[in-house]
């Protein structure tokens, strides 16, 4: 498969990567690139490990193969290192510390980072989702679906993220809200964070990506702007289920 | 029996509460931070006890001026075992469960045998410190002095608890027991989460130890006791509650001292018992758990 991105304009890098999830194999030496301020989105059905994906790039799992971002190696990096380089990942089911409040789970976003302005993404954070700074004393665990999705973004986002991966950010909210945080990732990416993101919602996820990569059973089968693969009838039907 | 002993029994009974209490939170806290009981908890308490008799020995520098020194020495003591034993016990990828177990209570048994190596099995005491042989008096009411210091310095012990748990580094510590794999996601090392847990567990039960040191025999097996006591209290308050060690702790020290005044001296702890058997029956999270 021909090189994605030009060489040296990549800031994520992945080459040959495999791992395993209890036993199973279940990347297949992926290679994939993303680029300083773009898009990129990953579809397929599920299985085809596009979680696995996400979390070997966050340092969450065993992996082989390169995984290189901004010049530097990430594997053998402890998770809280790739974190500390600005690799944010908001994983699958959120992940908040549900007996914290909204404004603990914020802040706790900047517990590693140092500074006068390490709580300074709190205002790109209220602007985004005005409703979390109505609920700051709010325990993370009374917040809605949609609500606990702004939070998790919101968290990641206080990390002061060079690149944002979002996994599945539309699983168990309201249809409503889905376009909300499709929109609020626009303008997150608009701010120069780079954004890679996993989602089952394709037409709405297509529609905001530039590129786009289709996983099935661990491996890339088609890569390419994200306009041409979301109309492409031939690959939704193989690969999309659409 | 008149009232005075009644009140004079029932404030022994609440001072020695809060000593438990202190005992009990740190134990709690590390088993609420990461699910490890450490077998050798009490004798944490006996190394702390120790090292103010040898330092009271050696420079005469009272149990009371000791505490910061102590202190430390046990929260380094802490670090330590977490970073040398705990550490590898979790990386284990068969039997983890027994092989977490196992590791305190080896380094329990160790801790006991070096002590009676290092000091013979003879009990100990610090008879002449600043706060030895004095008494506050209340009326009719008469309490040793260093009775009464445990209990306060105990009870500061909890106020620095409770402050340490608002702050940031408090916030990180309740995050990485609720999640420990997504702490690392927003750049918080688990890790030194861990030890610093460790770290304040070991210095609150060496705070506790300090302050015995100065009224309680000191020997190898000191710990054991209150380290069962210590298990009935964390029970009794709910696994990993600050306030539940703290109200436990006054609940089983009443228990006892008033077991032992209406019942017999030697049966004091089977009112402790009674109450840990009717929690596992009624309460079984304990008065503040929530598992």
């Amino acid at each position: 498969m021909p090189p994605d991105v030009a060489p040296g304009r990549a800031l994520l890098s992945v080459r040959a990567l495999t791992a395993s999830y209890r036993g199973l194999a279940a990347l297949h030496g992926i290679a994939l690139d993303v680029a300083a301020g773009e898009i990129v989105a990953v579809v397929g059905a599920n299985g085809a490990g596009k979680s696995t994906l996400l979390r070997a790039i966050a340092g969450q799992m065993q992996t082989g193969g390169d995984i290189v971002f901004d010049g530097t190696k990430l594997q053998r990096l402890a998770a809280h290192r790739i974190s500390r380089m600005g690799v944010a990942l908001v994983p699958e089911g959120r992940r908040l510390f549900m007996r914290l409040s909204v404004e603990d789970n914020l802040r706790l976003g900047a517990y590693a980072r140092h500074g006068p302005d390490r709580f300074g993404p709190l205002d790109l954070v209220y602007e985004l989702f005005p409703r979390l700074r109505e609920r700051l004393a709010q325990r993370a665990g009374t917040l809605s679906g949609g609500e606990q999705q702004m939070l998790a973004i919101g968290r990641a986002l206080m990390t002061s993220p060079r690149l944002l991966m979002l996994d599945e950010p539309s699983q168990g909210i309201m249809p409503r809200l889905v376009d909300d945080i499709l929109a609020a990732v626009e303008r997150i990416r608009a701010r120069g964070v780079t954004i890679l993101i996993v989602e089952q919602r394709l037409v709405e996820t297509l529609a905001i990506a530039d590129r786009a990569y289709v996983l099935q059973t661990g491996r890339v089968v088609m890569s390419g702007a994200a306009r041409e693969i979301a109309s492409d009838a031939e690959v939704r039907r193989a690969y999309l289920g659409m | 029996m008149s009232t005075a002993i009644v009140v004079q029994v029932a404030l022994g009974g609440l001072l020695m509460g809060l000593v438990y209490a202190l005992v009990a939170a740190g134990l709690s806290l590390i088993f609420g931070l990461m699910d490890v009981v450490n077998f050798a908890h009490g004798e944490l308490l006996m190394l702390a006890m120790y090292a103010t008799f040898v330092i009271h020995e050696n420079s005469g520098l009272d149990p009371l001026l000791q505490l910061p020194l102590v202190a430390a020495l046990l929260f380094g003591i802490g670090v330590a075992i977490y970073r040398g034993l705990i550490a590898r016990a979790l990386g284990v990828r068969f039997n983890t469960g027994m092989v977490q177990i196992f590791v305190t209570f080896g380094l329990s048994i160790f801790l006991v045998g070096a002590a009676q190596l290092a000091f013979g099995a003879d009990f100990r005491s610090i008879s002449n410190g600043l706060l030895a042989n004095r008494t506050v008096a209340m009326g009719a009411i008469v309490l040793p002095l260093s009775q009464v210091a445990a209990g306060l310095v105990c009870l500061i012990a909890f106020a620095a608890l409770a402050l340490i748990s608002r702050t940031e580094f408090g916030r990180a510590l309740e995050a990485t027991r609720e999640d420990r794999d997504a702490v690392a996601l927003i750049g918080i090392d688990r890790d030194r989460v861990f030890s610093i847990g460790w770290g304040i567990g070991a210095a609150t039960v060496g705070i506790a130890g300090v302050m015995l040191a100065s009224f309680y025999y000191i020997s190898p097996t000191v710990g054991g006791n209150f380290a069962l006591i210590a298990y009935v209290t964390v029970a009794l308050g709910g696994f990993g509650s600050l306030l539940g060690a703290l109200v436990a702790g006054i609940l089983v020290g009443l228990v006892e001292a008033m077991t032992a005044l209406f019942i017999d001296p030697s049966l004091k702890q089977i009112g402790i018992f009674a109450i840990y058997v009717l929690v596992l029956m009624i309460r079984p999270r304990g008065l503040f758990g929530r598992l």
